[in-house]
């Protein structure tokens, strides 16, 4: 077992062709879970079912990065509140303290009869049960004009790592008084406030570097999470430097010219100094390989995650269609909990509890000045729904709006020791 | 060697006489040192008994004395001993508390700056100098009650995953650790969370879906990850 371990921390794209021979001599012996995605949903599913059936499960964990930098708190790094070297984690504990099998690969395709998941490097890795957790991608030609071929001149960043570094690097380069501009999301999408975090962030940089500098944010949504709160703050820290566009002005309706620095609203020409595209979103490719997918996402069961198309295969976090969960990194952290009490109660004799759910957004709209909206959810035979909920409140004292952004950190924190160990 | 000997050896070591170094703290800047505290401990007027005691009149206090609070047995053993809460011996426990009183069910790594825990202190002093009302939180019926239901470890273990998406075992400074915490203390405070007499929106909204059993099991599985 540990030889099987090392080598694939090691060597693993390499190795990989190797895999399948001693995987399927083993699958005899103990079931086995194979994790596709080591975000907040695959680490911390991945985690609890090596921890919790204390071996009595072999569990695989692929994941193509060796280092995972979150997107949560990347905005955070943006507005200089975060290094960006404290956004990144290994998944070295993973392996050495649970024992999980950790593959640096991308998983290509899912052979549904066989039980069996392909490798980039070759090779495929069989499972008993299958959970994929593989984060979000993009819809091509949601914004005319905008491809992946076009990330570096007008970046995403909306999935971690070296894309928010380039988006701060063009962000500190832009001239004085110059444009940011962003092109929003439509529903549904990843971290439903982040797009507005970010502008948060964005202004607050833009107040220190280049204080007449102007944000020119397009649209297509009628309202966004947390708007009167962001509107608020927006107000009494950067008055005059935002401008959203909403559908009503033709928020909906943008073109980009990534070559000439050109954003379009409606038949009308912006040159601007960065452009944020945050596209359509849909499950990621593998869930689409997999064949499980009902539209753009892949539609799960509330009581354990499981696909409605195959109910051997979970769906965790951004690409499941769940029902009423935000798509976030604490939801898919609370999910893949639930996936991972089901699936070790459905493999070894371990006792199976009702499933339940919670979410917490937090944001920050400037230097001490945070907000926070959750749920908590339970199952139910249509999907996922809410049961309670709050929101932060926009008369509400520094004090608390300053308590609001700590806790926070101390979230960050709890989050990464509850993915990573 | 009990630990008021122990601060005596220190404070002479270091040539300061006993009360003397710690008793010049900036109360105002004691005052934003408070914040961690807070999730914890009530001080002022009106403070009760939380996850741990209220600290009115702390300076001075007795250990462990707080009447109606049920301290871990390291603080009823130091209260055995008469030892007392003077300024040596909390700058002491604020540097390190699990090295000071090991056993104490405080979860908190402590404050490095002695001119911090000075301030600490300083506002400690000022601001605990009312009047206790001390009525205890813990002993109210419904904790009384769920106290009596014994709980499902495997189950409180479950449930747990949901503390821990913010609650880390070395508690930080901006949310509370909660790993360790006497059944009566996490039992009453989950229950004021449920009740709504104290408040926090996150904890007001995850606690408020908790039965008693629930509430059990989650007290019996952090009791029993501490041993």
């Amino acid at each position: 077992m540990s030889f099987n371990r090392r080598t694939f921390l090691g060597t693993a794209a390499a190795l990989s062709a190797t895999l399948a021979a001693p995987m399927i001599a083993r699958a005899q012996a103990r079931p086995r879970v194979v994790v596709v995605g080591g975000g907040a949903g695959g680490a911390t599913a991945a985690r609890y079912i090596a921890r919790d059936s204390q071996g009595a499960i072999d569990v695989t964990l692929i994941e193509p990065t060796r280092a995972y930098y979150t997107c949560f708190f990347s905005n955070l790094y943006l507005g200089g509140f975060y290094e960006f070297d404290d956004l990144g984690h290994t998944y070295g504990n993973l392996a050495s303290s649970y024992g999980i099998n950790v593959v640096h690969d991308w998983a290509t395709g899912v052979d549904r009869d066989a039980k069996t998941v392909s490798l980039a490097g070759g090779g495929s890795v069989p499972y008993d049960r299958l959970v994929l957790s593989p984060g979000i991608d993009f819809i091509e030609d949601s914004v005319p004009g905008w491809s992946l071929a076009a990330q570096n001149k007008m970046p995403h960043s909306y999935k971690g790592g070296s894309q928010t570094q380039l988006l701060k690097a063009q962000i500190e380069a832009m001239p004085e008084g110059g444009t940011f501009a962003m092109v929003a999301p439509p529903n549904p999408y990843r971290c439903p406030p982040g797009p507005y975090e970010r502008i948060s962030m964005v202004a607050h940089m833009l107040k220190n570097i280049n204080p007449t500098a102007k944000i020119l944010v397009a649209d297509p949504k009628e309202n966004f999470s947390k708007q009167g709160l962001f509107e608020d703050g927006w107000e009494r820290h950067y008055p005059g430097m935002i401008t959203r566009i909403g559908p009503d002005f033709g928020g909906g309706n943008v073109e980009v010219d990534p070559e000439a620095m050109t954003i379009t609203i409606d038949g009308m020409v912006e040159n601007v100094d960065v452009c944020n595209v945050i596209p359509a979103q849909r499950a990621g490719t593998i869930a689409f390989a997999a064949g499980i997918t009902d539209g753009n996402w892949a539609p799960v069961s509330a009581y354990d995650l499981s696909s409605r198309i195959d109910p051997e295969i979970h769906v965790l976090g951004d690409s499941a269609e769940q029902g009423a969960m935000p798509k976030s990194g604490f939801s898919a952290n609370s999910q893949a909990k639930v996936c991972a009490n089901a699936i070790i109660a459905a493999l070894t004799d371990a006792r199976a509890f009702p499933p339940r759910f919670a979410n917490t957004c937090w944001s920050l709209i400037d230097t001490d000045d945070g907000v926070k909206v959750g749920a908590t959810y339970e199952a139910s035979d249509e999907g996922i729904v809410s049961t309670s909920s709050f929101i932060s409140q926009v008369d509400e004292t520094a004090e608390v709006r300053a308590e609001t952004y700590r806790e926070s950190l101390g979230w960050y924190d709890a989050i990464v020791d509850d993915m990573f160990g | 060697m009990g630990p008021g000997l122990r601060i005596s050896a220190l404070a002479l070591a270091l040539g300061v006489s006993a009360g003397g170094a710690v008793a010049e703290g900036d109360a105002a800047r004691g005052e934003t040192l408070y914040r961690p505290c807070m999730a914890c401990h009530m001080i002022g007027e009106g403070a009760i008994h939380r996850i741990g005691p209220h600290l009115n009149g702390i300076v001075g206090r007795g250990i462990g004395s707080a009447e109606g609070f049920s301290f871990s047995d390291a603080l009823q053993e130091a209260a055995a001993r008469g030892d007392a809460w003077d300024e040596d011996a909390l700058d002491s426990f604020l540097a390190n508390p699990r090295g000071y009183l090991p056993g104490t069910a405080m979860v908190f790594r402590g404050i490095r700056s002695a001119e911090d825990r000075a301030d600490l202190i300083a506002y400690l002093a000022e601001e605990g100098n009312a009047p206790a009302v001390a009525a205890a939180a813990a002993t109210s019926p419904a904790v009384l009650a769920i106290l009596e239901i014994e709980g499902d470890v495997a189950y409180g273990q479950y449930l747990s995953s949901e503390c821990t998406s913010c609650h880390i075992g070395e508690g930080g400074n901006d949310i509370p650790s909660i790993q360790g915490l006497p059944p009566q203390i996490f039992i009453a405070a989950l229950d004021a969370y449920r009740t709504g007499h104290r408040h926090h929106q996150v904890m007001n909204t995850l606690a408020s879906r908790l039965g008693d059993e629930e509430i059990a099991a989650l007290a019996a599985y952090f009791e029993s990850i501490a041993q």
